[in-house]
């Protein structure tokens, strides 16, 4: 039982005495079926990259599992599997949703155990974890270790330190009492300096190394220059400890940087999703003839080669349908989850799945060429690639560093002259107070969070500046067709000219158009269709076929004049219409008024876009009159229609040279030049096309529901983002320019600089991980369960 | 005052012991997965295991 909603109608049918239905019935539920077959997996090539032997007949696997909604899946299936016979061993990780898996090949297969998981609802593919796993669990392995290390010991030290603090000179903290003290702060925070600042130490030697300073070299050297006076001091008996502080800072900074890698680690979980859209093997033929084939890996498939897809495979690679019907499943990269007709000279999307015929394709690209591998390529770049702002940031934290450096040495040498005990003192103070890993920081959480959250929402960033440039943006550009509606039409009016009524000649067009693939084709709707034979396509004009009445024809009104052999009457079509005829040799029988479907929301993604204060332009290749029909029905003031691509150019670039900042909101494909030409665009490429859409962001999926909202929520994603990193580079710019000077008077002893330091570098981090979207509506789950337990107790 | 000859360097071993612990936990894996624990309370299955199962 998947849900309660599934348990109400498993006991509904029980109470009604319907059991035989789950004994009879032959499928279970629609899940399998857009599956690859498990069987796969089975294949000692697949197990090679995936199995490992952990024993004689023991293997092992890591699976990663999907369509979980929440913990009680994980639990599900954790309980389910561990109930298999032959599985020795599940650890299922409740925050990656990643299996490990042990079981006894002689008792089950792995092919078993994955139908195993599909068969309560949920999918499992194996993976392999050496690649990232590894890496990541180690680096989270050390980063908690040197945390530990740095807080355990700093807070271990303060308590050492506390005494010399409090210390009135008394004489009740005696001498000999306070060396002992000193020397348990310095070994408590020599395991700090040797375990926790590795990383410090390791990349100011490489920096040395390199003849260059980065920001880990002021922290490196304050830290080793306030640790050796401060063992100096103990040795001595002479001058200030301060290994409370320094222990501390190493604990706040650290704790900085792991808050930062976890924000990264989780952007980078999301494309993992990117990865998995193609299949591993597809099944390759060694000629037109070849019946079954042969098992390859997918990106072993070249250009120009057979596969044959079996029904419920994925497809291995793009290509065109060589032989066999089907229909095909392309949601995973268009979004559109209704099933697309597939006949010899279709196009096939590697990834898609074919549902219901075998097909032989040709490929036409394969591995790294196909268009999901270019999609998950450009989120990649994107994710890789640092924006100028970020880089900006870094340059000016270089200069800031050198600026430290310089200042340190001369204080150091000032105070030498002036009171040569403090000398160092003030120079680890100097070393320390100032944070430009603060403007570091300062970007880059919040641009990896923001790109994280629209990947999360749909929307792929393929350019690192789109972000900065969306906060920016003060006009927006629509496109028409394919943007605000779906390109896709819809019957507003049927008028008849006497012969046959309405629905009659709205069946002889859904006949006739069965036959084609033509987007009005959608347009005549699901019913009844009458037989028609020797369907002809006139690309351009219309179609013809020959039904129980004879020849008819469905097209523009000259083409059905042909046959008709009169003008056509007056079928009242407003501006924003498309007109289509219906005739036949006797005459004229109907006109059908097509409409271009809005999109659902496209109304309410205007509104949004006008809230916020956009100025808002529609700009379309279409008839003019159709521009404006649909530019007044939404409010939009400023319209251009009848526009070439040049003409769109032209349009952006007038507004650009007024000092507007043109967000584009384009198909992706027509509109290419004025997309590149646009200060940041969104792209609606239909998925399959995104890979060459040239647009800072590309809306993937879900063609035709409700998600243009989703490109009002960049909008304000981004504004936010932008917000927070103009807060932290305001932030960290003060801090050091007032913090620099103070330390160098002396006023900033090295505990204080150390605080100051590591405050701020915490106050970057923290107010880069607040959220950047608006406030999610309290959850009335976690309210009541919460005041249930409150009754029990 | 001279129980802190012995204090003091006892708990400086004591953190080292600490450390050592905190060290072999994170080896075990015991902080690989932070979210886990929190839902294992409420999906405890407290049923003796069925035979043959």
């Amino acid at each position: 039982m998947c849900c309660a909603g599934c348990q109400a109608v498993a006991r509904t049918i029980a109470a009604a005495g319907f059991e035989s239905y789950y004994q009879t019935r032959s499928a279970s539920g629609p899940t399998p079926q857009t599956l690859p077959p498990a069987a796969v997996y089975d294949d000692p090539l697949a197990q090679r990259q995936f199995v490992a032997t952990a024993g004689e007949h023991v293997r092992e696997v890591s699976l990663i599992l999907d369509r979980i909604r929440c913990a009680a899946c994980l639990w599900l299936n954790e309980q389910w599997l561990r109930r298999l016979p032959g599985v020795t061993r599940v650890d299922i990780n409740y925050a990656t949703h990643r299996a490990q898996l042990a079981w006894d090949e002689r008792r089950t297969k792995l092919s078993e155990i994955l139908e195993a998981v599909r068969a309560i609802g949920y999918d499992a593919w194996p993976y392999d974890p050496r690649r990232q796993d590894e890496v990541r669990r180690r680096e989270r392995r050390g980063a908690l270790l040197r945390l530990f290390v740095a807080g355990f010991g700093a807070a271990q030290a303060m308590m050492y330190a506390f005494p010399a603090y409090l210390d009135d000179g008394s004489g009740t903290l005696t001498a000999a009492n306070e060396q002992l003290m000193r020397w348990a702060g310095l070994i408590l925070t020599l395991p700090v300096l040797l375990v926790s600042c590795r990383p410090f130490f390791a990349a100011a030697w490489q920096d040395l190394r390199r003849r260059t300073v980065s920001l880990d070299t002021p922290i490196a050297l304050g830290i080793a220059a306030g640790f050796a006076a401060s063992t100096w001091a103990t040795f001595t008996g002479r001058g200030e400890v301060y290994f409370d502080s320094i222990a501390m800072l190493v604990f706040l900074l650290l704790g900085a940087r792991y808050l930062e890698t976890a924000a990264r680690q989780r952007a980078a979980r999301e494309l993992d999703h990117l990865a998995r859209w193609m299949p591993s093997f597809a099944q390759r033929l060694r000629g037109p003839d070849d019946p079954a084939g042969e098992r390859v890996a997918a990106h072993a498939l070249a250009p120009g080669e057979l596969a044959l897809i079996a029904p419920g495979e994925r497809v291995p690679a793009d290509g065109v349908v060589e032989r066999g019907a089907s229909s095909a499943d392309e949601s995973l990269l268009t979004g559109e989850s209704r099933p697309v007709a597939k006949a010899p000279g279709a196009a096939l999307v590697g990834g898609s799945v074919n549902l219901e015929q075998p097909l032989v394709m040709r490929v036409t690209r394969a591995g790294a060429e196909t268009q999901a591998a270019a999609i998950a390529r450009l989120v990649e770049r994107a994710a890789a690639a640092r924006p100028k702002l970020v880089e900006g940031a870094d340059r000016l934290a270089r200069h800031l560093t050198l600026v430290v450096l310089a200042a340190a040495a001369g204080a150091f040498l000032w105070w030498l002259a002036a009171a040569p005990a403090r000398a160092p003192w003030v120079a680890v103070a100097v070393l320390v107070v100032t944070c430009p890993c603060a403007l570091a920081l300062a970007a880059p959480i919040v641009l990896t969070r923001a790109n994280a959250r629209l990947l999360a929402r749909g929307l792929a960033l393929t350019r690192s500046r789109a972000i900065e440039a969306l906060a920016r943006a003060s006009d927006v550009v629509l496109d028409k067709t394919g943007t605000l509606t779906l390109g896709r039409f819809a019957l507003a009016r049927t008028a008849t000219f006497g012969a046959l009524d309405a629905a009659a000649c709205r069946t002889l067009a859904r006949s006739l158009e069965g036959a084609s693939r033509h987007p009005i084709a959608r347009a005549f709707g699901e019913g009844p269709v009458l037989r028609v034979a020797d369907a002809r396509n006139y690309p351009g004009h219309g179609v013809e076929s020959v039904a129980d009445r004879g020849r008819v024809r469905l097209g523009t009104a000259a083409f059905c004049r042909e046959l008709a052999r009169s003008a056509p009457p007056p079928a009242g079509a407003g501006p924003a219409h498309t007109t289509v005829y219906l005739a036949d040799a006797t005459g004229w029988l109907a006109a059908f008024l097509l409409e271009d479907e809005l999109r659902p929301d496209a109304v309410e993604l205007v509104a949004a876009l006008m809230a916020r204060g956009f100025a808002l332009h529609l700009v379309s290749g279409d008839e003019p009159a159709v521009v404006e029909a649909l530019a007044r029905r939404l409010g939009i003031e400023a319209f251009a229609g009848g526009a070439s691509p040049q003409d769109k150019y032209a349009y952006c670039e007038r507004l650009q040279r007024t000092g507007r900042v043109v967000a584009m909101i384009g198909d992706g494909l027509n509109d290419a030049p004025v997309l590149a030409r646009a200060d940041v665009s969104v792209a609606l490429a239909a998925g399959a096309d995104a890979a060459q859409a040239q647009a800072d962001l590309v809306l993937l999926g879900e063609q035709a529901q409700a998600r243009l909202l989703v490109i009002d929520e960049a909008f304000a994603v981004a504004r936010r983002a932008m917000r927070v990193i103009r807060q932290n580079f305001a932030w960290a710019l003060a801090y050091n320019v007032v913090a620099l000077p103070l330390a160098a008077a002396g006023v900033v002893g090295p505990w204080e600089a150390a605080l100051g330091m590591a405050a701020s570098s915490f106050i970057v981090v923290l107010n880069a991980m607040r959220p950047l979207a608006p406030k999610a509506p309290w959850k009335a789950s976690t309210y009541s369960s919460r005041s249930r337990s409150f009754s029990y107790s | 005052m001279e129980s802190l000859y012995i204090l003091i360097p006892l708990s400086v071993v004591f953190v080292f012991v600490i450390g050592w612990v905190f060290w072999r936990a994170l080896e075990s894996g015991q902080f690989d997965d932070l979210d886990r624990p929190a839902h294992d309370i409420l999906a405890d299955d407290d049923r003796p295991p069925e035979d043959g199962a």
